[in-house]
């Protein structure tokens, strides 16, 4: 039944308080219980702020540049990542390449899955209801809203993570680049290209 | 628990159910094609309450056209989407 | 037929805010539990922190905040596999309430 969010959830500081309180208790009981430590949790932190779309950027690049290297990123995501020292973690990466025929999007409608370990942590709209609940079923006017016009000759795509797989989009490589070094194609590559909400940077069209 | 085919017309069960899944109402009930087998996979349904979730199931992606899946969808009649479905979820079109 | 609350593809809700905010440390340190919890300690599962967010009930999921949810669903589970004692993180809770009215 469709119901109406006017407004994603906010920080309530009352609540804030209490959910924050309830966050440390139990972070204070498991250190405590010799469960976790906290130079474990400082390490875990660090670790995900290592991690980011730049890693991503590499792998894009990289098959921009190399077509071999593209055709084993399109049939094993993992192992691309790995074969740039980007360690994985066992998770299954599936990367889809835009074509002039196709443009992916990639959502999480039931939580918020999303590659980590390539991209990092995903930016607070992916995990919002309206974008998981809009991305699916409209995703031409979602797109439009991130300035992503596709046209009428190009299919949309749309990835729902609902399991296993973590998608990572291989956006189209800009024109006006062929004698770009892979160095200089990384930062054509934005971290919403690489969800699919925008495609890489064309070069002369940045403000 | 044969594999299904790449290529497959599978219709995705529709079922109440009231604990965990990772099958979204807007494709139970639903027709598309198997697009790839991602393998086997433990079982979220299960694991989701603390046991093994074994025995491993075929997960396969799924590949549906939007407007069967959205009554009013307003995009190309082209576009599709992709949605991960465990293997007990499926049935072929023919034994439908 | 009702969705669950967290099974939202296709309802009707506002727009998208675009806004980038960080991550604030509270919520970075949730998010560390789980990884740790669900990885090297193997206690839980992000299944069952799934399973936990969704049986929060159709109020909390969409009045809580992302990590809101997350800390929520972790001491549920935690407390459901004798990991944790409700009565424990009830009493720790009450004195660093205290604690904070003291200062």
């Amino acid at each position: 039944m469709p119901h109406d969010h006017h407004h994603g959830p906010s920080i309530d500081p009352t609540r804030l308080a209490r959910y924050q309180n309830l966050a440390k208790a139990v972070t204070e009981l498991l250190i405590e219980k010799n469960i976790i430590s906290s130079d474990e949790i400082d390490d875990a932190i660090k670790g995900m702020d290592e991690r980011g779309p730049a890693l991503g950027a590499r792998m894009v690049a990289r098959a921009w540049s190399n077509s071999h290297y593209k055709e084993s990123m399109l049939s094993d995501g993992s192992a691309a990542a790995e074969a740039l020292g980007i360690p994985v973690d066992g998770t299954k990466l599936v990367v889809v390449e835009n074509t002039e025929k196709v443009h992916n999007l990639v959502v999480c409608t039931l939580c918020s899955c999303y590659p980590r370990n390539i991209l990092g942590l995903p930016p607070r709209w992916y995990k919002s209801t309206p974008y998981r609940a809009r991305a699916i079923k409209e995703p031409r006017k979602v797109l439009k809203e991130f300035g992503t016009i596709i046209p009428e000759s190009v299919s949309v795509r749309v990835h729902d993570s609902t399991a296993d797989m973590r998608y990572m989009v291989l956006p189209a490589r800009p024109t006006n680049t062929a004698e770009w070094n892979e160095e200089r194609l990384r930062e054509l590559v934005t971290r919403d290209s690489m969800i699919g909400a925008e495609a890489a940077i064309t070069p002369g069209d940045q403000e | 628990m044969s594999r299904l085919p790449d290529g497959a017309r599978v219709q995705v069960k529709s079922r109440l159910v009231e604990t965990h899944t990772r099958v979204p109402m807007y494709i139970q009930g639903k027709t598309g094609v198997i697009e790839r087998c991602c393998g086997p996979y433990r079982n979220p349904e299960t694991l989701a309450y603390g046991k093994d979730g074994l025995p491993k199931e075929f997960l396969y992606r799924v590949r549906f056209f939007q407007s069967e899946l959205w009554e009013d969808y307003k995009g190309n009649s082209s576009d599709t989407a992709d949605v991960e479905i465990y293997h007990h979820w499926l049935s072929l079109e023919s034994e439908c | 037929m009702v969705n669950k609350p967290h099974d939202v593809a296709g309802i009707s809700v506002s727009e998208i805010d675009l806004e980038e905010n960080q991550y604030e440390t509270w919520e970075k340190q949730i998010d560390a539990l789980l990884v740790l919890l669900s990885g090297e300690k193997k206690l839980m599962r992000v299944d069952e922190l799934r399973r936990g967010i969704e049986s929060l009930g159709v109020n909390a999921y969409n009045e809580l905040s992302y990590y809101e949810r997350w800390i929520a669903s972790i001491s549920k589970i935690l407390v459901e596999k004798n990991i944790l004692s409700q009565t424990e993180i009830d009493n720790r809770i009450r004195k660093l309430r205290a604690d904070g009215d003291l200062q």
